[in-house]
């Protein structure tokens, strides 16, 4: 006897009397409460989860130490033009690059990491401490779950990519003003087409990150153990910054999910650089549909023992 | 190929099966090769308080996280309050309050806000009412002093009852409680029976499993025993304990006249030891037996009778001790 037969038994018209009475009965219920259909306090109680833990709260902290100390050492250092990164040589010019040259300097293995950790901990985390099989009781639907978790994770990414942005934008605007912005094609623009172009980036960036997020929810389904499953996603994406820097791999390149992340210098173009950018989207959009379903196939019935 | 057969057994018993509140068919779970539970055709009346009794590894909890749709069944299928699981899991758990292997929250947050945290994932649950919800489920279990402390700070026996409070943020039909005086003192062992006899007088039914015998047994109106993964027995309290009889068992200083008055009576299985004589009452109405002592000038200085425990049960059933079976 298949699982097929098992669960769908009426329908086969074999069925035994114990799933007949399914459907000549009504359920006997005499608590039915009524369903809310539309609801965020799930989502809400994910967010107040994540963002209310210390380790979590200890994590943006460190995330906003790199802009500070961007902003604080170009300040305290003579200008050197040309030494550095790309946007390192700008910061002066113009406050907002303190933004940038913290998200470029970021983007490797904070950003990331910080993604990887609530990630990681999204569905191994309450199977750990087994929370997991309270949720299911409730009941949460499976699927309504994943998808909370991997939404919560998105925010999260957003959140932290914002947060790296702000306090490099505050740092870099207190320190060394703003006014007009030089472009990476030497143009000039105005503060606010400048603010929206950073804007831009910082969104672009969260949304790579949110595709790394959805490798992580996948890898969460695949262990108890939270800590192994950040230091998993952490692991795949060194190793695609790795293989992105073999010459000799060229070919696969561009399917790597790192590979696009440096292309948010492009909204700093005149005009917007859309190629590359289009591209990072795609894949990152690739990257979330492609984990979000492999981490649905692997969880959907998968047995909850934790 | 074995549908023939399923079909057959459950045609017998269609026509009540939704009147139970679990009803499980050939209930079966393998891990590899070990098979953990084996074809239990588990049958709970609506009402009723069912003792699920076994030693430790036994199958008790793999069946229950079967019935509420955590684990997938190898082979069977079951229903909760008349609807077969798991395709209805969304209509029936709402209706089911439980307790699962042990308490498991949050450590960093607060009773309370670890209570408001399975209410807000609740579709079923009014926010309006979850500030009271939550602090009635938690007076209900004598934790509304300590509702604010860290999860993490909580005793065992604590937490056991806030995973009980868990189980009753919102009126129940059923509860299937696993274990619930784990980890509690004896008054708190006290206070969770006392819990249940409360929810099964508000019409809940209740499945309660236990690896201590002595502590269900005086709550069940039914119980069922596992024993290596298969249900060895199950029923309605008095008829399942019928099954071993009583003994009437005399202290006298005069055992072998005693049990000569035994034998005359018609107990069998009668034995004499220093100091006492007892024997199977069988037919023998109890009152009958220090009458014809005293009639017989045989000294009576203490007069028992020894209704078979359920673990003494539980031996004659098996024939080993109730131990961890492997």
């Amino acid at each position: 006897m298949s699982a097929a037969d098992l669960t769908h038994g009426p329908n086969t018209g074999l069925g035994s009397g114990l799933s007949d009475r399914r459907d000549s009965t009504t359920p006997t219920s005499t608590v039915a409460r009524p369903l809310r259909h539309v609801s965020t306090r799930f989502l809400r109680s994910e967010l107040g989860l994540i963002f209310g833990r210390r380790r979590n709260q200890a994590g943006m902290g460190i995330l906003a130490v790199v802009p500070l100390m961007i902003a604080i050492t170009v300040k305290l250092s003579k200008p050197r033009p040309g030494a550095g990164p790309d946007f390192f040589a700008s910061i002066t010019s113009n406050g907002l690059f303190v933004a940038l040259a913290a998200l470029s300097l970021e983007l490797a293995l904070f950003l990331p990491l910080a993604v990887a950790a609530i990630s990681g901990d999204s569905i191994a985390g309450e199977a750990n401490i087994g929370t997991l099989r309270y949720l299911l009781t409730v009941p949460v639907h499976r699927t309504r779950l994943l998808a909370v978790k991997f939404a919560a994770i998105t925010i999260f990414s957003v959140v932290a990519t914002m947060w790296v942005s702000l306090v490099g934008a505050v740092a870099g605007l207190a320190l060394f003003g703003g006014g007009e912005m030089t472009t990476l094609a030497g143009t000039q623009i105005g503060m606010g087409s400048a603010l929206l172009r950073v804007l831009l980036a910082t969104i672009y960036l969260s949304l790579c990150f949110a595709s790394l997020g959805a490798i992580g929810l996948f890898v969460s389904t695949l262990t108890e153990q939270p800590i192994g499953a950040t230091i998993a996603v952490v692991v795949i994406n060194v190793m695609s910054f790795i293989l992105d820097s073999i010459p000799q791999l060229s070919w696969l390149h561009e399917w790597l999910p790192t590979h696009w992340w440096m292309s948010f210098g492009d909204f700093l173009r005149d005009p917007i650089a859309w190629g590359d950018v289009t591209r990072g989207l795609l894949t990152a959009a690739g990257y979330m549909l492609v984990f979000w379903l492999a981490a649905w196939a692997r969880f959907s019935d998968k047995d909850v023992t934790g | 190929m074995t549908r023939a057969r399923t079909e057959a057994e459950t045609q017998a018993g269609s026509g009540e099966l939704g009147d139970f509140a679990v009803a499980t068919q050939s209930l079966t779970k393998k891990f590899h090769q070990q098979v953990a539970v084996n074809a239990v055709d588990l049958l709970v009346p609506r009402g009723a308080v069912y003792g699920f009794l076994g030693p430790n590894g036994s199958g008790k909890t793999t069946t229950i996280r079967m019935l509420l749709g955590l684990i997938r069944p190898t082979a069977g299928r079951h229903r909760l309050l008349g609807m077969s699981m798991p395709d209805h899991a969304g209509d029936v758990l709402p209706l089911v309050g439980s307790l699962v292997e042990g308490p498991a929250f949050h450590p960093y947050l607060s009773g309370r806000a670890n209570l408001v945290r399975l209410d807000s994932v609740d579709r079923h649950a009014d926010p309006r009412t979850t500030k009271a919800r939550v602090d009635g489920a938690l007076d209900r279990v004598g934790l509304l002093a300590a509702a604010d402390k860290k999860y993490r700070a909580y005793s065992l026996g604590m937490r056991q009852r806030l995973a009980i409070a868990g189980a009753l943020l919102e009126p129940r039909e059923l509860l299937v409680l696993d274990e619930p005086t784990n980890g509690l003192d004896p008054q708190g062992t006290r206070e969770v029976r006392h819990l249940i006899g409360s929810l099964a007088d508000d019409g809940a039914t209740v499945l309660v499993s236990s690896h201590l015998l002595s502590e269900v047994e005086q709550v069940c109106t039914h119980i069922g025993v596992m024993h290596v993964g298969r249900l060895l027995t199950q029923g309605p309290i008095a008829q399942v304990r019928a099954v071993g009889e009583a003994r009437a068992r005399v202290v006298t200083d005069r055992p072998q006249d005693a049990a000569r008055v035994l034998r005359g009576l018609g107990l069998t299985d009668v034995v004499a030891g220093p100091g006492v004589a007892e024997g199977t009452l069988g037919r023998v109405a109890a009152e009958k037996v220090v009458v014809a002592l005293v009639r017989d000038e045989v000294p009576v200085t203490g007069f028992v009778v020894e209704r078979p425990s359920l673990e003494d049960l539980f031996v004659s059933l098996t024939g080993e001790g109730f131990n961890v079976s492997g």
